[in-house]
């Protein structure tokens, strides 16, 4: 199972958001996709997942041009969730999974075991059997993401692409539901591609960081190699110092700017 | 009856509703009891009893005719103008995400309807049988021009309302066009009855012209249903899961036309039944739509036979219009919808 992007051409009618990308997604790994707001992030990861057409250049999914698959085909090597995903008033957990085995159904014969036995292991990997029947809209926001990564999980594919999951969720959330992901990605060995935001997250779980700025790859490669405080100026524009991070030893951003220091506060208890 | 028979066209429900064949069962038994009791009532009662000997084809009896020749087929049609108008409904809700979506509100009922009037006049010698094909055609052309004029990465409930209003007006102002040319008044009042939607005087015939239509829809909807459940999820989304989003909502839009279209054209645009089965649907058995669209198409036949009945015994022996009764008790309907949705964004 490969993916590769080649000479990708993105945009949205305008002006390309990303002009002449290269990019091979290493089997078996977590990549991580980091940038500023409107780097393209979000861009090349909808193009991954077929979900945006390329103006030109190829992604290739097991050498073929995703393009030219089918809906179906691709989704059935290849599950992507969006950003922020709304599920309708009352739908329960257990129905919104079971929608990853769209592309396993046909028209007629439908629910079958194998839909079952998928549906069953995706709810245990993310620990939402317990939440099977609660409507989906009534869970805690952290719930609601593994529910929302479950569906993914039930589409059976080795390679899933997910657009920031960590947003909107609290701090406990988020360690929780990126814990869940790298042990999809451990246990399971599956390949991993996602967005995040927060550039200490993904040097804590990336195997493989690619930075991008406007539109173009800055920085690729394991996260002690390329988090260096040139490389998060270029990409996000600040001024950080990298220390050790305590716990994995590896590279942690501190901001190296502020006016809050300790010295210009001498009320603070 | 009718109602026992369309359940079985249904695929077994999605999982994790396991309320479901309850509200199936109920449904269907409250239909079937308000089939068998309209029939009986009316200027000649006939007992519950009766009427069922009656249909079983016993003869002998008491106002057998009555309830065979005179009620049967104008219930039936009634049924499925109501079973139309609500699996209408769910496919344009689901379709567009808004729970405002329904035929007669989008302008589809009006488009069919002119379509309608349109070759009835003009081409008064066309058999009945062809008119559903012709409002077909006029549904479809104004859920192209609405679903045009208000997509926008979707659709919000008063771009809709707003661009079905101006469809619906134009609509109807085709239909009077057309209507203000006929010299003979009697002729131009059926009309402006049929306008407000009505299925007096409906018999075999117009039954023969709708039920083939809705045999061969409801089980193409009844397939699409899961397509519908992805679409629910947002388009990134379903395209993810492997739906084609385009094609299926293309295909959704042409089956939810010419449900609307085959009711319209034997009963005229009927208000309300197409907004409120959906929505009284999705309370009973959730939103996925497999069990959704079995329910809605239930309630909407018992409804519609409801409101014929009354519609037949309120002002007898004045006929009024389906379409008025299901008015009055819809209009407060989608007013409460609005009202809720003020407070509740979503």
């Amino acid at each position: 199972m490969t993916l590769d992007a080649h000479d990708l051409v993105l945009g949205y009618g305008g002006a390309p958001v990303i002009e002449g990308l290269n990019l091979q997604i290493t089997h078996g790994q977590i990549t991580v996709l980091v940038g500023a707001n409107a780097s393209g992030k979000s861009t090349l990861l909808r193009a991954l997942g077929r979900l945006l057409r390329p103006q030109a250049g190829d992604v290739l999914l097991d050498g073929k041009a995703i393009a030219s698959l089918s809906t179906r085909e691709v989704a059935r090597r290849l599950a992507i969730l969006p950003q922020g995903p709304v599920a309708p008033e009352a739908l329960t957990v257990r129905q919104l999974v079971a929608q990853g085995r769209y592309a396993h159904q046909r028209l007629l014969r439908r629910w079958s075991a194998d839909d079952e036995a998928s549906l069953a292991s995706a709810l245990e990997a993310t620990g939402t059997s317990d939440l099977a029947s609660r409507p989906v809209d009534e869970l805690s926001g952290g719930q609601r993401q593994r529910a929302w990564i479950a569906m993914a999980l039930a589409q059976q594919t080795d390679l899933l692409l997910l657009d920031e999951p960590t947003t909107y969720l609290d701090l406990a959330h988020q360690v929780a539901i990126l814990e869940l992901i790298a042990q999809l990605n451990a246990r399971d060995g599956r390949t991993i591609v996602m967005v995040l935001h927060d550039l200490n997250q993904a040097a804590r779980y990336a195997d493989h960081i690619v930075a991008l700025r406007q539109g173009a790859i800055v920085a690729a490669g394991p996260p002690p190699q390329i988090i260096t405080e040139a490389m998060v100026r270029t990409v996000f524009d600040v001024d950080v110092r990298i220390i050790e991070d305590p716990v994995t030893a590896g590279p942690l951003c501190v901001p190296a700017t502020t006016l809050r220091t300790p010295a210009l506060q001498p009320h603070r208890p | 009856m009718i109602s026992g028979v369309r359940i079985r066209l249904f695929p077994a429900p999605a999982p994790g509703t396991a309320r479901t064949p309850l509200v199936l069962i109920t449904t269907s038994l409250v239909g079937l009891a308000a089939f068998v009791v309209t029939l009986g009532l009316g200027e000649v009662t006939v007992t519950p009893v009766d009427v069922v000997r009656a249909l079983i084809g016993q003869t002998g009896a008491d106002g057998a005719f009555v309830v065979t020749e005179l009620r049967l087929p104008r219930a039936l049609v009634a049924c499925c103008v109501g079973a139309g108008l609500a699996a209408a409904g769910v496919v344009l809700q689901g379709l567009t995400r808004n729970a405002l979506a329904a035929p007669e509100l989008l302008g589809v009922s009006a488009g069919a309807y002119a379509a309608a009037i349109f070759v009835i006049v003009l081409l008064p010698d066309l058999p009945i049988s062809v008119l559903p094909a012709c409002a077909f055609a006029g549904a479809l052309a104004a859920s192209a021009v609405v679903y045009g004029l208000s997509w926008r990465r979707g659709t919000s409930g008063s771009r809709l309302l707003l661009v079905g209003i101006a469809v619906t007006t134009v609509g109807y102002a085709v239909v009077l066009g057309v209507v203000s040319t006929i010299d003979e008044l009697i002729h131009a009042s059926q009309l402006v009855t049929f306008m407000a939607g009505s299925v007096y005087g409906r018999g075999w015939p117009e039954l023969g012209a709708v039920a083939p239509w809705l045999a061969v829809l409801l089980p193409l909807v009844a397939l699409s249903t899961r397509d519908l459940d992805a679409l629910a999820l947002g388009d990134p989304v379903a395209r993810g899961l492997g739906v084609r989003v385009e094609a299926a909502r293309l295909r959704l839009l042409v089956l939810a036309a010419a449900l609307a279209g085959c009711a319209v054209a034997v009963a005229g645009p009927v208000g309300f039944v197409g907004l409120m089965s959906p929505h009284i649907a999705r309370r009973l058995v959730g939103g996925a739509h497999g069990p959704l669209l079995a329910t809605s198409v239930l309630l909407g036949a018992t409804i519609m036979l409801i409101a014929d009945a009354l519609a037949r015994l309120a002002f007898a022996p004045v006929d009024v219009p389906v379409g008025v009764v299901t008015a009055i008790v819809g209009a407060p309907y989608l007013l409460w919808l609005l009202v809720r949705g003020r407070t509740n964004p979503e």
